[in-house]
């Protein structure tokens, strides 16, 4: 909403300089976005110098000069002016800049092979006057020291632009905005002059609001003025519309315009002439059309409220009128039409088509029915004024009858609410400085609701007017009570910011990335979930909701990769979605690494990174997170993405549906597609929700401390074995030949090849062994060796290596 | 006994001489071992009179003492300077770089988000969550934005059906709805959380962060969300003072409601939160709306209290000088290292929300 202290004057007495003004309105919940002159198209013209003009190569009658327009360098600027000299003061503009006299907008050129960035002005381009021989020579004494400053002063007024909340209608017109400001104590509301417009004749074009359930409005005022001559605005007019921001067109529609925003009294003038003898107001039929003053054509859907005639529609009540009736500079005979339209059959149809207008918006936040004749005689005085012509009766019809809100208000709900206390006269005077007729009845106050502000419907908001308008500094504040309900975080928000800097502390660098990815990359990690559209994504490649954190991490581990990063660790931790309803998502842990371990190492052997990297990362962090070692059990069921033999899964029980983590290189397939470059790519993911919460705190978990002294033996054992059979299995079966003596089981050496039959891999294991109630001799140490062998053989197959 | 002084003397002079440690220990069994000399002349005490066997057991005692400490003397000093000659031949040069660091990282968001857990379970907040796909009751209805509100249009929403039903939620406050729902008051919670709005330029982002505050008791008024922002807001930027400003607004689950602006300057380039003139926004709040408590069945008339809004993001990049929004999301391997924070700087009250 923007308007100048001047117009804000016309409603306001007040003693208040511009910041005092300023301050208050931001005070009372009128936001102050800005408070400056409006630009003007003349600002971009600046005094400037020619340091040095010299021939152009290649035309002897321009000449390139070297001008200096108060910044670091100079610039280049070709002109043909003869008078163009070194030392003269003369007037630049920058490309950019449009030329009053011919509307033209300047833009770097090469004039005759030579880039010329903006020009130097004649007065006559300027329109100054008609001297067109050569370039504006300004006086030495004046200008001298105003290099690089504006040519033209900008006379224009300062606007003061707010920011309306929805809920305050009112203040969408200037007199609304005087109002909040005289009950905040910042001057005085003036009274409006008493009309003495003089009225011949009656309205008499019928004017008929259909009785329908989906009517949109419920009353229509009108007017005509008949032989008036519609021309431009008075200079006071124009200057009032472009500081709002618009562009003056005719007097008639600066009028209504000015109206709107003097008094949030949306209006609507049609050519009266063009009316096919009837005003009906109903519902649209699907299929309506007709062209709006936008240009546009609109073909309507049921149910939306237009302005008819026995021809078809002539516009969209409250949103736009139509082309077929609108004023123009002959227009002789206007029907002026003030009416209240209902918020919430402006916003679905605006909604509908995609219409935005000044109008619209303040009919869909409630426009006061009771303004309907006020807006009416305003515009027709001033209509009169400038355009001449007579006024008939004013008409009013309606459907409804609008009904006064009242609340009855406890003056000590303001004190429950804001924690301090205002005297009932003080309250008194705020709220009838508002609008509100107050009325008292022992402690309670029964308030009439001003027809101006519909967003004022029970006691809390009474509140809020008092308590915006005293001034939210009497606020005292209150020291944080400290009470705890309950713990700060639960097991899984403890779990997610443990496992999140415990990956972290492994190398990785946390990223956060969007919740939604491309459809194309989402489908290589979607696995059997259902794809989540987003009907309107902001753009086509983040059309979908990420079934699998790893979409986007991949994108920007190749984004890093393409800059030129060769070893990158990554993880995210965040939801991956598994359905479009609330609550189907689960949160995740993703990492990616890719590159070499060790690169340009001086003492260590570098290398590709491998499944056993991130095995260790993965296995680790749920260690550290309280897993315990022995619940967890490594298969290589692992989702389509993971490479199919070089990747596991972290289960809880062998048969388990979802793994509590997996590990492992991706696809092949998925780095050709996505064409990663990179030495090696290994990645692993992490899903809390799987992760069970453990029922004892870990006071209650640890075990009773017990170890043994007794001496331990090692002993290895080398095994010739399928292939294929899996080495966790084989320590299993180890480590059951007597989990009392076998203390641990560690593989030592893997190989296959020489001396290795086909089909087959030497696995060698070092086990310990030790006995919690004796020294073991050389014969239990035996028998444990040949039980060791002879399980382990029977079991898997194996053969002991001699 | 002379004889024996003179090759004591004679061993001594070698023994000063000798540099080699098995030449030493030669003449340490050519002294002391099974036929040495100094052994053997023990033997010969057997044979002489008591009176010149005591003398000559004393005499022969000192040198054995003499000698013996002269050999363990001539060891120790050997050995000590092979053991330095050794230690010189070993140099290496230190200034060689360590095996690789790998530096992991935290997102500023997360930090900011644990920082802000932190100030808040000082005074007895408790985290909850909510979840990212919402529907169109929780987002909105619920908090008094019904479908006819212009309010809505402030809100550009993702949605994921036609119907308009489900959608990425716009901000936190359907956590509060949740809250509500499920529990009895009193309610003293936060919830910080990924929230969507479909504008995206130099300053917004189709995805951020929020964190809901929301405290319901039987007499919470303005002054206690007052105090409890001023408190927040202090501890936050660290800083011993802050200029608060709260300033009227509207939003339609609050009421009354406010927006709170906190002074600034800038100081070569950096801004410096808590002093000079100037304002910046950085927080919605107000009173929990009574529509709001009837929708989730607490009852108006006995509970009320305050709920806040507050960015995440933009938070943080007022307090580590972040400029652009937009780069908190793009994963430039350079950013995260410069903005991330290291893993083990936890904030806590006790060792200080950060370092």
């Amino acid at each position: 909403m923007k308007f100048t202290v001047d117009w804000l004057k016309n409603h306001l007495d007040t003693k208040f300089n511009n910041n005092q003004i300023i301050d208050k309105l931001t005070n009372i919940g009128l936001e102050v976005e800005s408070f400056e002159s409006s630009t003007s198209e003349l600002d971009t013209f600046i005094v400037a110098k020619i340091i040095n003009a010299k021939t152009h190569p290649n035309a002897d009658r321009l000449k390139l000069c070297d001008v200096d327009i108060g910044s670091d360098k100079t610039i280049e600027v070709v002109c043909g002016a003869p008078n163009a000299k070194n030392g003269l003061l003369t007037v630049y503009a920058p490309p950019g800049s449009i030329i009053p006299k011919n509307q033209m907008k300047l833009s770097v050129s090469k004039i005759r092979g030579v880039t010329s960035y903006g020009m130097l002005c004649s007065e006559s381009e300027l329109l100054l006057s008609n001297e067109s021989d050569g370039i504006i020579e300004l006086k030495n004494n004046k200008y001298a020291s105003k290099i690089g400053e504006k040519y033209f002063k900008n006379t224009s007024e300062k606007v003061i632009d707010l920011s309306i909340t929805p809920n305050r209608p009112d203040c969408l017109g200037v007199r609304g905005i005087a109002r909040d400001l005289s009950a905040a104590g910042a001057g005085k509301l003036k009274i409006n002059k008493k009309s003495n417009l003089k009225y011949r004749g009656n309205q008499n074009i019928n004017v008929t609001i259909k009785k329908e359930k989906a009517q949109g409005c419920t009353i229509f005022g009108s007017c005509l003025i008949k032989g008036v001559t519609n021309k431009e605005s008075p200079k006071w007019l124009k200057d009032k519309i472009r500081s709002l921001g618009q562009k003056p067109i005719s007097a008639i529609v600066d009028i209504t315009n000015y109206v709107m925003f003097d008094l949030n009294r949306p209006l609507h003038a049609y050519d009266a002439d063009k009316i096919d003898n009837e005003i009906i107001v109903r519902s649209s039929s699907k299929g309506e059309s007709f062209e709006a003053l936008d240009n546009k054509k609109y073909i309507l859907e049921n149910d939306m409220c237009v302005i008819s005639d026995r021809s078809g529609v002539l516009g969209l009540g409250g949103i736009i009128g139509g082309t077929r009736s609108g004023t123009k500079y002959s227009t002789k005979n206007i029907l002026l039409e003030s009416a209240y339209f209902l918020p919430r059959s402006i916003r679905k149809t605006s909604k509908h088509l995609n219409i935005d207008t000044d109008a619209k918006f303040r009919f869909e936040r409630g426009i006061d029915p009771l303004s309907i004749e006020e807006g009416l005689i305003k515009a027709s005085e001033l209509i009169k004024q400038i355009c001449g012509g007579e006024i008939s009766n004013l008409d009013v019809k309606k459907i409804e009858n609008y009904k006064k809100t009242i609340i009855n208000f406890d003056p000590f709900l303001f004190e429950k609410t804001t924690g301090f206390n205002v005297e009932n006269k003080e309250l008194i005077k705020i709220l009838e400085k508002l609008g509100f007729n107050v009325s008292k009845n022992k402690k309670i106050l029964k308030l009439a609701v001003p027809s101006w502000r519909p967003d004022i419907t029970q006691p809390i908001d009474i509140v809020e007017e008092i308590v915006r308008i005293k001034g939210y500094e009497h606020i005292n504040i209150s020291e944080p009570i400290k009470t705890r309900l309950k713990p700060t975080l639960n097991y899984y928000q403890k779990l997610f910011h443990f496992l999140q800097r415990s990956v972290a502390s492994k190398g990785y660098l946390e990223t956060v990335t969007w919740s939604f990815t491309d459809s194309k990359i989402n489908q290589l990690f979607k696995e059997n979930d259902q794809e989540i559209p987003i009907v309107n994504p902001i753009s086509s490649d983040l059309n979908v909701l990420r079934n699998s954190i790893f979409p986007n991490l991949i994108f920007y581990l190749k984004k890093n990769l393409d800059r030129g990063f060769k070893d990158i660790s990554l993880f995210e931790i965040g939801p991956s979605f598994k359905g479009k309803n609330p609550g189907d998502q689960l949160t995740v842990i993703g990492a990616v690494r890719a590159g070499m371990v060790s690169r340009l190492s001086w003492n260590e052997k570098e290398r590709i990174v491998d499944t056993f990297d991130v095995k260790k990362d993965v296995i680790q962090s749920l260690y550290e997170a309280g897993i315990n070692k022995d619940d967890i059990i490594i298969d290589d069921r692992t989702p389509s993405y993971y490479h199919p033999g070089k990747s596991g899964g972290v289960y809880l029980n062998k048969n388990e549906k979802n793994a509590l983590a997996y590990f492992g290189e991706i696809h092949p397939n998925i780095i050709k597609k996505l064409d990663i470059k990179t030495e090696g790519l290994v990645i692993f993911e992490i899903c809390l929700d799987y992760i069970k919460e453990s029922k004892q705190k870990i006071k209650d978990l640890k075990s009773e401390y017990k170890f043994s002294d007794f001496q331990k033996s090692e002993r290895d054992f080398a095994f010739i074995i399928n292939k294929n059979f899996k080495s966790q299995e084989l320590v299993n079966i180890i480590k059951s030949v007597d989990s009392k003596l076998i203390k641990s089981v560690r593989v030592f050496d893997v190989f296959e090849g020489e001396n290795i039959p086909d089909g087959k891999k030497s696995i060698a294991v070092n086990v310990t062994i030790q006995s919690e109630e004796k020294t073991l001799n050389e014969n239990d140490l035996d028998n444990i060796n040949k039980l060791i062998i002879s399980s382990v053989e029977s079991k898997s197959g194996a053969k002991i290596r001699s | 006994m002379s004889d024996i002084k003179k090759i004591k003397d004679d061993y001594i002079d070698k023994l000063n001489t000798e540099n080699n440690i098995e030449k030493v220990n030669n003449i340490k069994s050519e002294l002391f071992g099974k036929n040495g000399i100094v052994s053997n002349e023990f033997k010969k005490l057997g044979l002489i009179s008591v009176e010149e066997r005591k003398k000559l057991a004393s005499d022969l005692n000192n040198i054995k003492d003499e000698l013996q400490n002269k050999i363990s003397i001539k060891i120790q000093e050997i050995e000590t300077k092979e053991i330095n000659l050794k230690l010189e031949k070993e140099k290496i040069d230190v200034t060689l770089p360590e095996r690789n660091i790998e530096i992991g990282k935290i997102h500023p968001v997360s930090q900011v988000i644990d920082e802000i857990s932190s100030i808040f379970s000082e005074i007895g907040f408790s985290v909850e969550e909510g979840p990212d796909v919402e529907n169109e009751y929780n987002n909105f209805t619920a908090l008094n934005t019904p479908d006819n509100h212009p309010a809505r249009d402030m809100h550009d929403t993702f949605y994921l059906d036609n119907n308009k039903e489900l959608l990425l939620r716009t901000h936190t406050s359907p956590v509060q709805v949740r809250t509500m729902l499920k529990g009895k008051p009193p309610f003293k919670i936060i919830a910080p959380g990924r929230t969507y709005r479909s504008d995206s330029d130099q300053t917004h982002a189709p995805m951020f962060h929020q964190v809901e505050g929301l405290h319901i008791d039987k007499n919470i008024n303005m002054g206690h969300l007052k105090g409890c922002l001023n408190y927040f807001i202090k501890e936050f930027f660290e800083v011993d003072k802050i200029k608060m400003r709260f300033r009227p607004s509207h939003f339609p689950f609050t009421e009354p409601s406010a927006e709170v602006d906190i002074g600034y300057e800038i100081k070569n380039g950096k801004i410096v939160i808590g002093e000079g003139n100037k304002w910046l926004e950085i927080l919605g709040c107000g009173m929990v709306h009574p529509n709001v408590l009837k929708n989730v069945n607490v009852n108006p008339s006995k509970y009320q209290g305050y709920a806040f809004g507050i960015g995440i993001d933009r938070l943080g990049m007022l307090k580590y000088g972040i400029n652009d929004l937009r780069a908190f999301f793009e994963t430039d391997y350079r950013w995260l290292s410069h903005f991330g924070f290291d893993p083990l700087d936890v904030p806590s009250n006790y060792r200080g929300l950060s370092r």
